[in-house]
Formats: C-alpha cells, structure tokens, sequence
C-alpha cells in the first residue's frame, strides 16, 4: 500500500498529462482572450502576454507550464482517492460542469455557495463529513464580478485548489493557477474535457495498480 | 451553575460514594442539543427495528392465542390496546406499536460510504435532491431543444397535434416537499415551476411528456363528482325531480313538475300566504328565473325548522338542486357558478364566556 502511494511521486509526469493538450489546441479554443484592458487585475499582469486594440492576450506557453502542474496534482489527487469537487458560477456552464463532475464520478457545486459549506461543515451536514481534498474552479468568480467565496474558504480550511484565472480575477489565494479564458463555450468545453481525462486516467491506473499488487 | 451530587454506588466496597456531575445548566444542554443536530438514522437502524418490529409481532400474535402468519397490523393495534390499556385522553400519547417506516420519519440516513465520499454527485450544495431535479430537467429541455433543432434541418414541421393544457396543475411546494424528502424554499419552488413551464411552452415537448406528467395532476371538474338523477315520470306522464336544501336550522324538500303554470305550494299552503313579504318570494323565484323557466314548472315544497328567511333559502337550494336534472351540463355549471347550489355555510355563532354575545364584549369601564 505504502508502494503504491509512493510510487507515481518519484516520476515528474507520472500520468502523461503533457500528452492531453498542445499549444494549438488552445488556441483553437479560444484560451488565450482575454478581457479588455479596463478589467484587468493588477496581479494578472505577469501572466498577459499583450494587448492588442484594448483586448489583452493571455501568454499561452506560461498557460501551458500551469495547465500541466494543475492536471498532474488533479491526478495524483485521484489516484489517492481524494474527494474533488468543482466549482463554477457561469449559468452557462452549470449543466456542462456537473454533467462533467457526474462522468468522472466527482462532485460539484455551480450553484449558490452557503455561507459555512466548508467552514461549518459539521453543523450544516452531520457529525463525521469528509471535506473535499481539492477544489477545481471553472471560474473564480461569481455572479457579482467578485472573487468566490469558496476560494478564500479553501485556503481557510487548508485545501488546495484548481483554478482557471481570467485577466479579471485576482489569482493570489489560488494554489495552481491556470491563466486563461473562462467566458468562451469551447475553453470551457476544453478545460471540462482535460479535467475529466486526468481524473478517469489517474483511477484507473490506481485500479490497475491494485490489481498488480494484489495478484502479487 | 452546575451542581455536584454524591450519588451512591450500591455493592462497591470502600468506594461507595463517588462524585459525579449530575446536572448541567440548561445553556450547556442545549448546546449539546444542536451540536449533535437531528437525528440521522442509518440503514442498520432501520434494519435491525424491521426485525425486532416482526419477531415481536410473532411473540405478541403467541401471547394473544392467534396465528403468527395472520396476523395485521390492526390485529396488533387491538392487542396492544388490551395488553396496556391507557386512560391517556390523546391518542398519539398511548402505547403504540407500527411497523418502523412508520414510526421513524422518512428522512436522509447518512449520505456517505464507510470511506466518507458522499453518494450523491451534488452532496455538497447542500440541497442535493433539489438541484438534481434542476439538472435532470434542464437536460430534458437541452434533448427537447436539440430534437427541434433537428427537425428544423430537415425542414420538418415541428409540432403534430394541439395539446390540452386545461385541467392539470402543477404539483404544489409541500407535495414536492414530499417528494424529493428535503426542505425546499419559496424561491426554488417557482424557479423550478418556471423551469417546467419553459420546457412545456417549446413545440417539440411531447418527447418528454412521460417527465412532465411526474410533475402535472389533473384537475377534475367540479361537476364530476356531483350526481345527477335523472328524471322520474308520475301516473300523469309528468316528468318531475325531487331536491333537499339545508339554510341554519331550516330543511327543505321540494318537488319540481314539468308542464306546469308556475304555482308554487309550500307545506299545503300557497306561496302568496305562506310568504307575504316580497323578499322570500324572490328567493324562490330566483332560480327559475336564472334559467328562464319562470311560467314552465310547478312546485310543491316542505319545510320544517327555521325563521322565515331561513325557510326562503332553504327551499331555494332544493329547488335550484331539482332543477339540474331538467337542465343541461352548461347550465348546470352557470347555476354552480350564480351560488345557486352551494349550501350557505352561515348558522349563529355561539356566545363566548366574559363577553355579551358572540362578539359584542361588555361595556367597558374606566372606572
């Protein structure tokens, strides 16, 4: 068991999630738009490649080095079992994020976020809860243009996150930032389906795993 | 303050008296109360009270000389009732003994597995059967959305027959309550009636309409429940119909003729002497008079009890209640709607203790 856990951390890329993605399928997806230069967050600026007529462009090999860190630590997260849930506020998205959540057998919450979800856990859902391990955002933002308030719960209650960044969100309490477009269908749809293959990727090599090590 | 009693320990040798903490305050108890929160049970508690519940059920049919394949739950209730009779006045307080879905609430036994991941995708918004429901429509709405979509490329028409949307109602905030075992609010109950209501208003929507049909009960017409008997024929050939009308303590039974003049007997006696004031001969003349047939029936009426307005309006409901097997199914529902076949619901209120009448209070003094 101890082999088994210990294993995929000797490896830098245990899982081959370098394979899931290139620079041009981004691109196709419309990752690297960005809001107009008014929106933009001060602590967005190391990530912006440029701007070009008020619309900035998000720098897509920094995108690249961040999407790859974000889906090795989702993966190794599913390979130990971990609880992940997935979070977003654009109603667009809502069915496309839980309908994601649902494939992966994950969980998700696009819905209104109350108040002591994870900060009073044991009162809102009973005595002995289990906390998520990892929170993946779609979006960091919610429907007033303000930072989630799950992200600062997160990093209240210890757990890491995932999270897409747009040139309008702060990405400062966000453990593996991903700076791209969150507004676009097809980035959305691209970030849903890269998520999905790491996670279903990363349990059945632990169900493979167990299997060597139990006909062992 | 919490208090400290030496409770004795009966049989314990030298340590006989021991110092324990018997009363708390009743903040603290509190506290205890809500942190611990509603209890949840499990499917093991469940379980294992099914089987107490059937094994005790075999003892109890053993004690009382009967059949323990045989025996029903009302068989039980009797038992119980003989077993440990209680004078106790409500009868929700006396010993009881139902099977345990019953006696524990429906309600949700722990959400999650012995490794602590929850069952349900969306455990952790808190209202999971809620916003699956959401979900699970709104797909319904994509599918029906996408299906038209087709229809339209193909240049097909989109809707085949008129549906009928009368007579069905969507169910109400309690009954979906019931349904999904969880609280819902005010605000989520008519986001969710809206979300139907924009699936039901697109064309293509017979794809899901075993879905919707979940959700709809129907609404049958007032009429339907209500019999109406047909008409009976005298020696004569005369059809006629019989009706009873109740006004406070007056009853009435009146008999309608058809082929008549318009004279109208009340107990033997004419309605000109039996009624001298106007306003009661207008009451009994209402009903014919709504439908027109003022000079085309006759009537012989009784009626017992009452005051003379009541007696008026006690004859006029069985007219009016006569009058349906004359007349056809619309009229029916016109003279439903005039308040003609409603029985008036108003009899005198009572007199209450420390006040004059049933509303007037006594004069009231300074000093």
């Amino acid at each position: 068991d101890d082999k088994l856990l210990t294993e995929p951390l000797k490896h830098p890329d245990f899982f081959s999630v370098k394979e899931l993605f290139t620079l041009k399928d981004l691109f196709d997806a419309r990752v690297h738009l960005g809001h107009k230069k008014g929106c933009r967050h001060r602590f967005m600026e190391p990530y912006i490649f440029g701007c070009r007529l008020e619309q900035d462009i998000i720098d897509l090999d920094q995108t690249m080095q961040h999407l790859q860190l974000a889906l090795n630590f989702t993966a190794h997260v599913a390979y130990r079992g971990g609880i992940i849930l997935f979070v977003s506020r654009k109603r667009q998205f809502c069915h496309l994020v839980e309908s994601t959540a649902r494939a992966c057998g994950e969980y998700a919450h696009t819905r209104f976020w109350q108040g002591g979800l994870l900060t009073n856990a044991h009162v809102q859902f009973g005595p002995g809860v289990r906390l998520p391990d990892l929170l993946i955002f779609l979006s960091t933002l919610n429907n007033v243009f303000e930072p989630h308030v799950a992200i600062r719960d997160a990093a209240k209650m210890n757990i890491p996150t995932v999270g897409v960044v747009d040139t309008n969100c702060n990405p400062c309490l966000i453990t593996y930032p991903i700076p791209g477009n969150d507004d676009s269908p097809a980035a959305v749809e691209l970030y849903c389906k890269l998520f999905r293959m790491t996670i279903i990727r990363a349990k059945d090599r632990r169900r493979q795993s167990e299997a060597v090590e139990e006909l062992r | 303050g919490r208090v400290l009693r030496l409770c004795r320990r009966w049989g314990a040798g030298p340590r006989a008296q021991t110092l324990r903490l018997i009363c708390t305050t009743t903040a603290m108890q509190r506290k205890n109360a809500e942190a611990s929160g509603p209890e949840k049970y499990t499917e093991a508690f469940i379980k294992k009270q099914i089987e107490e519940f059937n094994l005790g059920k075999r003892h109890l049919a053993n004690m009382m000389g009967e059949d323990p394949e045989t025996f029903t739950q009302e068989d039980i209730d009797r038992a119980i009732a003989y077993l440990f009779p209680s004078g106790l006045f409500d009868k929700q307080a006396r010993p009881l003994m139902k099977h345990p879905t019953e006696v524990f609430p429906e309600q949700r036994k722990i959400q999650w597995g012995e490794d602590g991941r929850p069952f349900h995708f969306l455990f952790y918004t808190g209202k999971q059967s809620y916003y699956s429901l959401m979900h699970e429509t709104y797909e319904k709405l994509l599918n029906v959305q996408k299906h038209q979509d087709q229809l339209i490329a193909q240049d097909l028409p989109l809707q085949k027959e008129k549906r009928n949307l009368a007579g069905n109602r969507w169910l109400t905030k309690i009954e979906l309550e019931e349904m999904l075992v969880e609280k819902v609010s005010d605000d989520d109950y008519s986001r969710f009636i809206r979300l139907l209501q924009k699936l039901v208003a697109l064309p293509c929507a017979d794809i899901e309409e075993k879905y919707i049909q979940k959700f709809s009960k129907e609404v049958p017409a007032q009429l339907q429940k209500v019999v109406i008997e047909p008409l009976q024929y005298d020696e004569r050939g005369v059809a006629f119909s019989t009706g009873e009308g109740k006004r406070k303590t007056a009853s009435a039974t009146a008999v309608v003729y058809d082929n008549g003049t318009g004279k109208i007997t009340v107990n033997g006696i004419d309605i000109l002497h039996y009624f001298p004031v106007l306003q009661d001969r207008e009451q009994l003349l209402f009903p014919f008079q709504f439908l027109g047939r003022i000079g085309k029936h006759d009537m012989v009426c009784t009626v017992s009890g009452g005051g003379r307005s009541a007696q008026a309006g006690a004859i006029r409901l069985a007219s009016a209640k006569a009058l349906r097997s004359f007349v056809t199914e619309k009229e029916v529902e016109f003279m439903r709607q005039a308040g003609l076949l409603t029985v008036d619901p108003r009899v005198k209120e009572r007199k209450k203790p420390g006040q004059e009448g049933p509303r007037r209070k006594f004069t009231w003094k300074k000093r």
